[in-house]
Order: structure tokens, then C-alpha cells, then sequence
């Protein structure tokens, strides 16, 4: 290992001027923002108020938003969980050429625009679209699914399944095969090899998938922009339209705040769940 | 190896049918040649893609991607080569605090990214300039950039290096001879992976695109968001194919699964 000198600061330093400028400097400033008066009228003040911090914790108009996201968030998170594990854990016991053939199938589409994605499903879930089509031929009649809440959480979870596969893949590629075949040649049925050989090495993959899914799907743009309509906003499409439309900027900066804010405390909560289950396996 | 089941792979297939899905709609109503989103059965037409052509404001946003995209990822693997240098190699006061400021683009949501460099260069008073939405393209993707750079590096045979010094070669040429061209493959797949995602990203490019730097996605969000026709259909398609061919280029030079698995 090199001593220390002042070359690393060298090397360092563009990066390091550039992050601090265009990363702290910015957030610093929307934090102030959020706490500046704002006037229909007259625009953005000089004075300080926790008025609209005040008005998002007691309006239900802003509440109301917020528990959504909240909640399909948390849907989609268990829909990816229910889906990506068991699909990582069938992926990793196929055979050569198909396990990346359809690995690659399964994360390639991460590399596709949320734009195109989002707009691929508009087309299906419309009143005149495939799976309307298809219910129509079990004789189920056409279903509003485009603008609702079920199309939200359908694309989300189609955007968001890569990040639990992955993750969850990466997990049981350290799992040696020959621990669950020995489980089963010492009597356990396949249940209780999966429950407890399988289950505990996935967890950790599982949990770290989640917190990306669960991350990702709160501050989501796209997904609720196209296929929520106007009426159904997320907290994302909340803010652009308190910037683009309603012009108050000091309101969009406080959500903005409180989304980046419920995303650090989810980090620091998983750290703290991960810490504490590598202390229950070490004993 | 065990088996999967027939239950199991029904499960796989459903998945599947579920991923590809949206892609393979998008790819087949592009070809129709209606004027509404139908599946074309029949007959089969480009018009939607001549279409294009006529509609100056995809070419021009995708021009702006196509520029904003390189600049970014290769700005961001300028900064990050130096930085991963220092951060794998040196130990130093501050080292873990810019390691995880250098990475923190990661955490915080685009929106809240978006939202921070519009107030930012309202104050500054460079609203819609091209540079300045370049700069903030940087600070997204060089994390990706910079785990690989640092992963290249981590995983070197530092023996070839140390021969060089021994004979006798500087600093700087050992770098440029020996450590750089080493490290190249992770250095091209963080670019091509920043690449990417400039170019796919929607959510703090809408904060602070003007509609002369409009980027592609945001373009095709604007168009989706009041009008729907298949010339949507048509440039989705088209980015789907750039992207399959990206893909197939990535796969052959470095295994896509290496680099997207590696980046979670």
C-alpha cells in the first residue's frame, strides 16, 4: 500500500470539486428552498416558514398521495418478492446456455427506456388492448385496468423485478448445490430444505432486492405519470406538477425533502436489519 | 445439477411471457398501418417510421441524447479512472467520506437529483444550458462507472506493474503502459453501461431539460403524455432494437451478465 502523500488528493480532486459543487451545494439549497415563503402572486419570498411542511402533514389532499405511494410501493415490493424468487431460484437450476440466455432476458430489459416500458403496457392495459382482448374470449367483460392503480403496480413490478432477481441470483450463486441435495439424503422433505438451507442464504439477497424495489417504486416518475392519468398522482408526479404547473417551487422542494428523507431512514433500517442478522449468524 | 419441475417451469414461462410482454406489443404496433394502437394482423406498414422523418422534434432529441450521452460517459470516466486510482491504491483522510459521496448519486432519488440542480442552476442562472445538463448527467452515472473502475482494479496482478518500476519506467508511463491498458474492459463497460443510462434517463432530465435540450426520453414522455399514436410505437421499436444491438455488443465484448449482476 502506497503512503500517503498528496497524490491521491491529486487524483481525487476533480471528482471531488465536482460532486461537492453539483451534489451537497444543490441539496443544501433545495433544503433552504423548502423552507422559503411562497406567494401565488408574488413568487418566492425572503421570509422562513414551516408552512408548507406544516400543510403536507395536515392536508389530505397531500396525505393522501403520500399513502399511496406508501402503499404500492409495498405491494410491489411483495409482488417482486412472491415473483423474483422463486424465478432467481428456478433460474439457478437450469442448465448452461438457458440460465443466461434467460438471465438475460429477465435484466436486459433494465437496459430499455422506463418510457418505452411504461407506454408498452398503456397499449395492453387499455380498454382496447390484449389483455382486455384475452378476458374478453373467457367472457369476462372489458375491465378498466389503464389509469388505475392495479396498471401502476403491474408496470412497477415489471420494471422492478430485475432488481430483486438479481440480487437474489447473486445470493444463490454462493449456495453450493450439493448442500441442499445432502439436506434431502438426511431425510428433510423438499419444504424443509428449501425453508431452511435455501431460505436463509436467499434472505439476505431478498432483503437487499427489496430495499432497492421499495426505493425505486416510492420516487417512481414514469410508471404513475403515464399509466396513473392525471387524477392518480404518486409522490414523483406530485412534485413535477407543484414545479411545472402550480409553480411552487418551496412546495416541491419540501416533498422532494421528505422522499429523500423516508429513503435514507429505510437505508439506515436495513443496515441495521443486515448487522443484526450477520450478529444472529455468527452467534 | 437438480431439475425443475413441470410446476416450475410454467412459473418460468408466465415470468417470461410477463417480461417480454410490453417489448414485443411496442415491436409488432409499430408495424401497423392504421392510424390508432392496433396489432396489425394483415397487413403490415413503415409509415409510422417514415412518420418519424417528418417529426423534426425526435431527430433533434435524439441528437441531444446521442451528445449529452458520450459527453457524460466520457467525462465521468475521466473523473472516475483518477478517483478509483486513488480510492483502491492510497489510504487517506476523507477517503471513505468521498467514496460514499462519489457513490451517494446511488441513494438519492432522481427526483430529489432533479429538483436540487433545477434550484441550483435557477441560482446560478444557467437554466437550460446544454453544458450544464451534461454536468449533471456526470454526477448520475459515474458511480456505475466507478465501481467498475474500482472492481478492474481491486482484481489486478499488481506484479507487472512493479517490474515496470523496477525498470526503471515513471510513474506516469507505468500508468499509461501497463495499469491502464489492464484495466481498459472495466473502464469501457462503466462507460458504456453511464452511456446507457444518460440516455435512458427520464426522471432528473425533466427538471432540467430545456425544450432546446430536450432529451429523447423526455420528448417521448411529452408525446405520450397528449397524444398517443403508433409513431410512439415506431420510436420505441427503434430504441428497442439500439438497445438489443447494444446488448449484443456488451454480451460479446464483456458478458452482460458480469457487468449488470456485478452493478445490483
Amino acid at each position: 500500500m502506497n503512503r500517503s502523500s498528496t497524490t491521491p488528493w491529486l487524483l481525487v480532486s476533480p471528482g471531488a470539486v465536482l460532486f461537492a459543487g453539483l451534489v451537497i451545494v444543490p441539496l443544501v439549497l433545495t433544503v433552504i428552498l423548502s423552507f422559503l415563503t411562497y406567494n401565488y402572486d408574488t413568487g418566492i419570498g425572503d421570509g422562513y416558514t414551516l408552512a408548507h411542511y406544516g400543510q403536507i402533514l395536515s392536508d389530505g389532499y397531500y396525505l393522501d398521495i403520500f399513502w399511496r405511494t406508501l402503499r404500492l410501493a409495498l405491494l410491489t415490493t411483495l409482488l417482486c418478492a412472491l415473483i423474483g424468487m422463486p424465478e432467481a431460484y428456478i433460474l439457478s437450476r437450469m442448465r448452461k446456455p438457458w440460465r443466461s440466455i434467460f438471465l438475460l432476458v429477465i435484466i436486459g430489459p433494465l437496459l430499455v427506456s422506463v418510457v418505452v416500458r411504461a407506454f408498452g403496457w398503456s397499449m395492453l392495459l387499455g380498454s382496447t388492448g390484449l389483455v382486455n382482448a384475452a378476458l374478453g374470449i373467457v367472457g369476462l367483460g372489458p375491465v378498466k385496468l389503464l389509469y388505475t392503480e392495479t396498471a401502476i403496480v403491474i408496470a412497477l413490478v415489471h420494471i422492478m423485478l430485475p432488481f430483486m432477481v438479481i440480487p437474489v441470483w447473486t445470493a444463490l450463486q454462493k449456495l453450493d448445490p450439493m448442500v441442499e441435495a445432502a439436506a434431502w439424503s438426511l431425510g428433510a422433505s423438499r419444504f424443509t430444505a428449501l425453508r431452511r438451507v435455501v431460505m436463509p442464504q436467499v434472505s439476505i439477497g431478498l432483503l437487499s432486492g427489496s430495499l432497492i424495489v421499495f426505493g425505486l417504486s416510492a420516487s417512481a416518475f414514469a410508471i404513475p405519470g403515464l399509466l396513473g392519468g392525471r387524477r392518480l398522482k404518486m409522490a414523483a408526479t406530485l412534485v413535477y406538477d407543484e414545479y411545472m404547473q402550480e409553480l411552487n417551487w418551496p412546495m416541491g422542494a419540501a416533498i422532494a425533502i421528505i422522499v429523500l428523507l423516508a429513503n435514507l431512514v429505510i437505508m439506515l433500517a436495513y443496515n441495521r436489519a443486515v448487522e443484526a442478522r450477520a450478529r444472529r449468524a455468527l452467534g | 445439477m437438480q431439475k425443475n419441475g413441470p410446476l416450475a417451469l410454467l412459473f418460468h414461462a408466465l415470468v417470461i411471457a410477463f417480461v417480454l410482454a410490453p417489448l414485443v406489443v411496442v415491436c409488432l404496433v409499430a408495424f401497423t398501418p392504421e392510424n390508432t394502437l392496433t396489432i396489425p394482423t394483415v397487413r403490415f406498414s413503415l409509415r409510422w417510421f417514415r412518420a418519424i422523418l417528418d417529426y423534426p422534434d425526435f431527430i433533434t432529441a435524439f441528437g441531444n441524447s446521442l451528445w449529452l450521452a458520450t459527453l457524460a460517459a466520457t467525462l465521468s470516466a475521466a473523473i472516475a479512472v483518477p478517483a478509483g486510482l486513488a480510492i483502491d491504491r492510497y489510504r487517506f483522510a476523507g477517503r471513505d467520506a468521498l467514496n460514499a459521496l462519489f457513490l451517494s448519486p446511488l441513494i438519492i432519488p432522481h427526483l430529489v437529483l432533479g429538483v436540487a440542480f433545477l434550484r441550483f442552476f435557477a441560482l446560478v442562472g444557467v437554466t437550460g444550458s446544454f453544458a450544464w445538463l451534461v454536468m449533471s448527467h456526470v454526477i448520475i452515472v459515474t458511480p456505475y462507472v466507478l465501481r467498475l473502475v474500482i472492481a478492474a482494479l481491486s482484481g489486478l496482478d499488481r506484479g507487472a506493474e512493479q517490474a515496470a518500476m523496477t525498470l526503471g519506467a515513471s510513474r506516469l508511463t507505468v500508468f499509461r503502459r501497463i495499469t491502464l491498458p489492464m484495466i481498459l474492459p472495466g473502464v469501457t463497460g462503466g462507460w458504456l453501461l453511464a452511456f446507457i443510462n444518460s440516455f435512458d434517463e427520464l426522471t432528473m432530465s425533466i427538471f432540467v431539460t430545456s425544450p432546446a435540450t430536450v432529451t429523447l426520453p423526455v420528448r417521448m414522455y411529452m408525446y405520450a403524455t397528449d397524444s398517443i399514436d403508433p409513431m410512439m410505437a415506431a420510436v420505441s421499436a427503434l430504441m428497442i432494437a439500439l438497445t438489443a444491438i447494444a446488448m449484443l455488443v456488451l454480451d460479446r465484448v464483456f458478458g452482460l451478465d458480469k457487468i449488470l449482476v456485478g452493478e445490483k
